[in-house]
C-alpha cells in the first residue's frame, strides 16, 4: 500500500516536470510532420517562457499571460517560416540561429524580472487542485486528476495533436506535404499554406512550453530557464517517432529523468552509484537507439517525414 | 505573374555585393530596433569594435575566439562538402578535448613537445571516432546524420560532467568539482603573446583549402555530395570516402577541442566550448564552405562574441543583446541567399502555357 501510495506521488511530479516538454515536442512534431526540421525550439520555448512572465507580472492576468507567451513563439517561428519556407534557407542553421537569437531575447526581456515574484492570482490559477471522485482512483488519480489545469492542457492538446493528424482530412494533407511535398503540390495542396500553419502553431505550443516553467514550474524568471529541455523535446520526437500519443509517455519519462538525477545520486546499491550525468545521457543515448532500430526496420509509420530537411522548390521538380 | 527560377552562376562580386548589403540591412534593422527598446544604437556598434580590437589585450582574446571556431568550422565543411550534415562538432569537440585531457593528466611528466604531440593526436583521433559514429550508422542503416550527431553533442558533454564530477574530480579542488589543471608542459605555448593555436589554425585553412579543391580525395568528397549515384557509377569506393571524410571532419573539431582545454582553460570542463561547435555550423555555411572564408567569418563571429561581453562591463547591457544583434544579422544573411541562388521573373501567361 505504501509503494502505491508512493507511486501515486511520484506519477503526480513525473507529469509536472514533463510537461513542459510534452508542449514542446508536440510542436515539433507538428513542424516535423511538414517536414521542416526546427532547431530552434529551445530558443522558441525561451521567448514564451521570457514573455508570459513578463505579461503576467504586468497585467496579473494568467490566460493572457499564457496567450502572449504562444504568440511570441509563434513569432519565433514565423521568423523561421519566412526564411526556410519562402526564402528557402537551411533549416537547420536557421533553426540554430533561432536558438541563439530566443536566447538573447529572452536575456533582455528578462533583465529586471529576476527576483519578482508572481501575483497570487497567477500562482492560484494554476495551482493544483484536485478533482472531486476521479482524482481517488488508485495509481492514476493524482497525475491526472489532482494537477495544474496547465498539465492537463498539456494532455488534452496530445490528444487533440494525434486525432489532428490522424482523424481529419486537413492533417492527412499535413502528413502528405511532409512525405511528399512535389506529390501533395500537384495534388492541388497549398504547400505553402500548410507549412506556415503547422510551423506556426508549432511555435505557439513551445512557447506555451517555455511559459509553463517561468508560470507554473519555478514559478521565477531565472535566465536560461529551460536549461536544455528545448533539445531534450527533439530527441523526443524521435524517441517518440513522431506519434503524439507516445511523447506523453517519453515527455514524463524523460522528464522525470531530470528531475530525480540529483536525488538519485546519493543512492548506492552495492558498488554500483547512480551518476547525475550518467542519467542526463539516458535521454539522447535511448533516441540514437531507437532511431537506428526505426530506420534498419523501415517500417512505414514509424519512419521520420521523407521530406524532412529539405527545402521545397516547386520548379525543381 | 510571379515565378522564381534557379539564377545561373554568379559573379563572385555580385555575389558579395549582395551578402554585404544584407548585413547592412541588418545592422539598419538593428540599429532601428535598439532604439525602439531604448537604446543607443551607435554606441553599441562602437563598443562591440571598442571592445574586440581596441588595446593588444582585446585583440588577443578576439583571436583566441577565431582560432577554435576556425577549426571548428573547417571539420564542419569537410562533411557539408559531401552532404552529411554534421551537426556534431560540438560534441567532437569534447570528445577531442576528453582524449587530449587524458594525456595530460597521465604523462605529462614527459618532455613538452612530446605532451603537446600526444595530446594533439589524441584529440584527433578521438574527436575521429565521436563523429565515426553517425557515418556508421549512415551507410549501414540510412540512419539520419543529422539527428545523431545532434544527439551525440549533448552525450559528450554529459560525459565531461560525468568525469568533472566523478572519477576525474582533483582531490586537491577543495569539494569544488573541478579537473585538475594542467601541467606546464601540457600547456601550448606562446608566439607573440597568442598560444601557438593560430598557427596550427592557419596551417590546417591552407591543408583544407587544399583537401577541397585540389586532390583527388576532395574531389570525390564534391561528386559525393552532389549525387551518391553518380559517385557510385563513376566507380568511387562510396562508404570509403564517407569514412575518411568523416574521419577527417571530426578531427578537426577533437584538434579544436585540445586547443582549447590545453591553451586557454589549461584544464577541461563542461563549460569548455560555450556552444562553439553550433556556431561553427552557421560560420561554415555563411562561408559557402571555403576555407578562407571561413577564416574571414569567424573572425567576424570573433568579433561580435567577443564584443558582446565587453557591452555588459561598459554599457550594463546585458550580454543577451549581441545574441540578438548576431541572430538578426545571420536571419536577413540566410535570406539574402534566396537572391544568390535564385532570380524572380515576370511571366506572360502565354508563356507559362508554352511550357
Amino acid at each position: 500500500m505504501d509503494f502505491l501510495l508512493s507511486l501515486e506521488l511520484f506519477l503526480q511530479v513525473a507529469a509536472q516536470m514533463g510537461t513542459h516538454i510534452l508542449f514542446a515536442t508536440l510542436g515539433a512534431i507538428l513542424c516535423e510532420k511538414v517536414g521542416n526540421l526546427n532547431l530552434g525550439v529551445e530558443g522558441m520555448m525561451l521567448m514564451g517562457a521570457s514573455v508570459g512572465f513578463y505579461t503576467a507580472v504586468h497585467t496579473g492576468n494568467p490566460y493572457l499571460a499564457v496567450l502572449a507567451a504562444g504568440l511570441m513563439g509563434a513569432f519565433g517561428a514565423l521568423i523561421y517560416a519566412v526564411i526556410t519556407v519562402n526564402f528557402r534557407g537551411n533549416q537547420v542553421v536557421t533553426g540554430l540561429v533561432l536558438t541563439i537569437f530566443g536566447t538573447g531575447f529572452a536575456g533582455m526581456v528578462g533583465r529586471n524580472l529576476s527576483g519578482i515574484a508572481l501575483d497570487e492570482k497567477v500562482i492560484s490559477a494554476f495551482a493544483a487542485k484536485p478533482i472531486p471522485v476521479l482524482s481517488e482512483i488508485p495509481v492514476i488519480g493524482k497525475m491526472l486528476f489532482e494537477q495544474s489545469i496547465y498539465v492537463q492542457a498539456a494532455l488534452i492538446v496530445a490528444i487533440l495533436v494525434y486525432i489532428y493528424l490522424n482523424k481529419t482530412s486537413f492533417g492527412l494533407n499535413t502528413r502528405f506535404v511532409g512525405e511528399n511535398p512535389a506529390a501533395a503540390d500537384a495534388s492541388g495542396i497549398n504547400v505553402t499554406k500548410y507549412k506556415y500553419i503547422n510551423i506556426l502553431v508549432g511555435g505557439f505550443l513551445c512557447g506555451v512550453g517555455g511559459a509553463f516553467l517561468s508560470l507554473v514550474y519555478v514559478p521565477r524568471w531565472q535566465d536560461n530557464i529551460t536549461a536544455g529541455a528545448g533539445w531534450i523535446a527533439v530527441a523526443l520526437v524521435i524517441f517518440s517517432t513522431w506519434n503524439p500519443l507516445r511523447a506523453i509517455f517519453g515527455a514524463y519519462l524523460f522528464g522525470m529523468l531530470r528531475g530525480v538525477g540529483f536525488k538519485l545520486q546519493n543512492v548506492k546499491i552495492g558498488n554500483f552509484g547512480f551518476s547525475a550525468q550518467i542519467l542526463d545521457m539516458l535521454p539522447y543515448l535511448a533516441t540514437i537507439i531507437v532511431l537506428v532500430f526505426i530506420t534498419k526496420r523501415k517500417k512505414k509509420e514509424n519512419l521520420p517525414p521523407e521530406s524532412l530537411g529539405n527545402p521545397y522548390f516547386r520548379e525543381e521538380r | 505573374m510571379f515565378r522564381v527560377v534557379k539564377k545561373d552562376e554568379l559573379t563572385h562580386k555580385k555575389e558579395i555585393m549582395i551578402r554585404i548589403s544584407a548585413v547592412i540591412l541588418a545592422l539598419i534593422f538593428v540599429a532601428i530596433v535598439m532604439t525602439i527598446v531604448g537604446y543607443n544604437a551607435l554606441e553599441i556598434f562602437s563598443n562591440i569594435i571598442k571592445g574586440s580590437l581596441s588595446s593588444k589585450y582585446r585583440i588577443v582574446e578576439t583571436i583566441n575566439k577565431t582560432i577554435p571556431l576556425t577549426v571548428l568550422s573547417l571539420g564542419v565543411a569537410i562533411a557539408f562538402k559531401m552532404k552529411f550534415w554534421n551537426i556534431g562538432a560540438e560534441g567532437q569537440f569534447y570528445m577531442g578535448a576528453f582524449g587530449a585531457t587524458f594525456v595530460a593528466l597521465n604523462f605529462s611528466y614527459l618532455p613538452s613537445p612530446v605532451v603537446l604531440t600526444l595530446m594533439f593526436i589524441a584529440g584527433a583521433i578521438c574527436g575521429g571516432l565521436w563523429a565515426l559514429i553517425p557515418a556508421l550508422l549512415k551507410t549501414k542503416f540510412e540512419t539520419s546524420e543529422t539527428l545523431v550527431t545532434l544527439m551525440l553533442n549533448y552525450i559528450a558533454i554529459k560525459w565531461i560532467s560525468y568525469l568533472q564530477y566523478g572519477p576525474w574530480k582533483d582531490p586537491n579542488g577543495i569539494g569544488f568539482p573541478k579537473i585538475a589543471t594542467f601541467e606546464k608542459s601540457a600547456v601550448l605555448p606562446k608566439v607573440f603573446g597568442i598560444h601557438c593555436g593560430f598557427i596550427i589554425a592557419l596551417v590546417l585553412v591552407v591543408l583544407v583549402h587544399i583537401l577541397l579543391t585540389k586532390t583527388k580525395l576532395g574531389y570525390e568528397i564534391s561528386v559525393l555530395g552532389e549525387s551518391q549515384t553518380t559517385a557510385k557509377y563513376a566507380g568511387m569506393n562510396v562508404v570509403k570516402i564517407i569514412i575518411i571524410a568523416i574521419l577527417l571532419s571530426g578531427a578537426m573539431a577533437g584538434i579544436a577541442g585540445m586547443m582549447q582545454c590545453s591553451a586557454i582553460e589549461q584544464t577541461l570542463n563542461d563549460k569548455l566550448s560555450g556552444g562553439l561547435g553550433f556556431t561553427a555550423v552557421i560560420t561554415t555555411w555563411l562561408a559557402n564552405l571555403s576555407a578562407p572564408l571561413i577564416l574571414v567569418v569567424s573572425f567576424l563571429f570573433a568579433l561580435l562574441l567577443q564584443g558582446g561581453a565587453f557591452l555588459q562591463s561598459a554599457m550594463q547591457i546585458p550580454a543577451s543583446v549581441a545574441e540578438v544583434i548576431q541572430g538578426i544579422i545571420i536571419f536577413f544573411v540566410l535570406a539574402s541567399e534566396f537572391f544568390i541562388r535564385y532570380k524572380i521573373v515576370r511571366v506572360h501567361k502565354v508563356e507559362k502555357g508554352a511550357k
